[in-house]
């Protein structure tokens, strides 16, 4: 190898180098600067009130700020959209490897890409056109004549719920289909051959098989839907209240795009913490999914 | 405005080919005049305006420099009109602009990195310590609505007090269908929330069902819920296009920019032009700047941005 060639190859090497780090700095400073701001409001008002109280109001004249029932929204709503999600985005997994013919399959396949590349403005739109007053219209039926409900028109947790399962759905989907395809075939050749049904082989054989790939499907649909504010914003209501299906609610995302325009202070601080508490959650999600792939590798 | 006579006698030859753009800009346009003559009534109504001498195109060419707003959001309109014509007049100027809230416009000013701050409220009492100083340069209307299939077309005060406490839940308690009413609102740190809370005397007590954290999220919430009730800004309200909002008289005024300045009509909230220490003590560039803003001209552009333009001695103190 000549000089030359040998610079090239360096400069190359530093170049690849220099890009890679910019993934690691960016994550770092983020982390050192949500970290900075997210915690003086912690030290200022104390993590029993934040963390344990169920009061919001930034910006009252004794000003409380308790997130619990944000927290609890963004736990509770991820957690119902997933049980709505996931099923259907496994089945669908199903079949796309392996029921459906190719030209079935394709179609499918494109048109969750198309359901993956929608923006998330639109589904908010969608679900204020046509979702809201459906659930709205379930909403008066299930709550006539009650002295104590606040009605919400429809834009409650149970909306966004839907809206996040069907959001998640292409991540789950993908995910799945790639961790079934990944399964061994002789399992499935081997559980035909026993005289198993296909759909025996299915629930016995493929699946099991390819529990570990389901899991992170699963925990990053889950991410997807935890880390989601544009859509649920619009449809969620906005109010903070505990999550129950028919009551508006605030997400820890939505809890920060909501209020961030006017606040001041205090209350702006308050909000890097939120933000603080939904890059915890994030993390620990990622992490997750992280420690699954690392344990698959291994095997 | 030619387009608009020719329009009202059915023959607006620009749009016959292109026959619905045609429509839409012209009734723009009607949208627009009809704007102005309310204004214009309005600025005769409340008060005597263009008191200043009209500077010289001379004059303008010597003024250079450099003048800093910085404030609420809700007065972007506004502030973008009188900075764009301002800069027009006095071509050796910049006017820098940036919308960042009330609070923080207040807290810029009192730092010295800006020369005005803006704020859609009035000031607080500790911001007039550190000195501070409200100059009122309009009146932003809170105009209530609902959605057009909602039967009831007046509320009283205390009504509205009521539905915003929690006390009255149905339409039916008001003369309307039997329906829930759903309330709306804006977010904590809103001003207009703010405003629209001190005026019905319910700081922090209101019970939400929908919390929104713009005025065009509550008119397009209002618009499509049945039984909703929402509170937006006159102008929003005056060119929307949800056909199926409709505003509400509030103690029998409708919400016009004439009753705002009649008295009559009571939720409003003031657009300060915040200086530090009064308008005499400042530089000559803002001096000016306000000259040009309780001028004819700055009235002209408090019309366009949909607000009630107010006059230099502050009248409307509550």
């Amino acid at each position: 190898m000549n000089r030359k060639t040998k610079m090239t190859e360096i400069i190359a090497e530093m170049i690849f180098t220099a890009c890679a780090a910019l993934a690691i700095l960016t994550v770092l400073s983020i982390c050192f600067y949500i970290l900075l701001k997210g915690v003086p409001a912690i030290r200022q008002v104390g993590p029993k009130e934040i963390f344990l109280g169920t009061e919001w109001r930034p910006t009252a004249k004794a000003p409380r700020f308790g997130i619990l029932y944000i927290i609890l929204t963004s736990l509770a709503g991820t957690f119902l959209a997933a049980i709505i999600g996931v099923p259907i985005g496994i089945l669908t997994a199903v079949y796309l490897a392996e029921m459906a013919d190719p030209q079935r399959a394709g179609m499918v396949r494109d048109a969750v890409e198309i359901l993956a590349g929608i923006p998330s403005v639109i589904y908010g739109l969608l679900g204020i056109r046509l979702l809201n007053p459906l659930v709205y219209r379930l909403e008066r039926k299930l709550f006539a004549g009650s002295e104590t409900h606040r009605f919400t028109g429809g834009a409650n947790l149970l909306s966004a719920v839907l809206v996040l399962a069907l959001m998640m759905l292409p991540t789950v989907i993908r995910i799945s289909e790639t961790a079934i395809r990944a399964v061994h075939p002789g399992i499935k050749a081997a559980s035909l051959a026993l005289g198993a049904s296909r759909i025996q082989t299915i629930f016995h054989g493929l699946l099991p098989a390819a529990g570990p790939g389901l899991l992170s499907a699963v925990v990053l649909g889950t991410g997807r839907a935890l880390g989601e504010a544009m859509a649920i914003t619009l449809v969620s209501g906005g109010s903070v209240n505990a999550p129950f299906p028919f009551c508006s609610v605030r997400f820890l995302t939505t809890a920060v795009v909501s209020e961030m325009g006017y606040a001041q202070g205090l209350h702006r601080q308050m909000l890097f913490t939120i933000g603080l508490v939904l890059f915890g959650f994030i993390l620990l999600v990622n992490g997750t999914a992280a420690a699954i792939q690392r344990k698959k590798l291994e095997k | 405005m030619e387009c608009l006579t020719k329009n009202r006698t059915g023959v607006c030859h620009e749009g016959r080919h292109r026959k619905s753009s045609g429509r839409i800009f012209c009734r723009c346009q009607i949208w627009m005049l009809l704007l102005l003559a309310l204004g214009m009534g309005g600025a005769a109504g409340c008060g005597r305006s263009g008191e200043a001498v009209e500077p010289t195109d001379a004059f303008r060419e010597q003024i250079s420099g450099s003048l800093q707003i910085v404030g609420s959001s809700s007065m972007e309109k506004l502030t973008r009109i009188l900075a764009e014509g301002f800069m027009e007049n006095y071509p050796e100027v910049t006017v820098t602009v940036q919308f960042t809230g009330s609070g923080a416009g207040i807290e810029a000013l009192a730092a010295g990195s800006a020369d005005i701050g803006n704020a859609s409220r009035y000031l607080k009492e500790e911001e007039k310590v550190r000195g501070a100083v409200e100059n009122i340069v309009g009146l932003d209307g809170i105009a209530i609505c609902v959605d057009s299939s909602n039967r009831v077309n007046h509320l009283t005060k205390e009504q509205l007090q009521g539905i915003y406490g929690g006390r009255i839940r149905d339409w039916s308690e008001l003369g309307g269908d039997q329906m829930p009413i759903v309330v709306i609102g804006r977010e904590a740190g809103s001003g207009t929330r703010n405003a629209f809370e001190k005026l019905l005397g319910l700081e922090e007590q209101c019970v939400y069902g929908n919390e929104l954290d713009s005025t065009g999220a509550v008119a397009a919430r209002v618009a499509s819920t049945p039984g909703a009730i929402g509170y937006i800004s006159f102008d929003v309200a005056e060119h929307t296009s949800f056909r199926t909002l409709k505003t509400l008289t509030l103690d029998g005024t409708e919400p016009t920019v004439e009753n705002i300045c009649s008295g009559s009509y009571a939720l409003y909230r003031p657009f300060v032009m915040a200086t530090q220490g009064e308008i005499s003590g400042q530089d000559r560039l803002v001096q000016i700047w306000f000259d040009y803003v309780y001028g004819e001209e700055g009235q002209r552009a408090a019309q366009m941005a949909g607000i009630v333009p107010a006059v230099r001695e502050r009248e409307y103190e509550p």
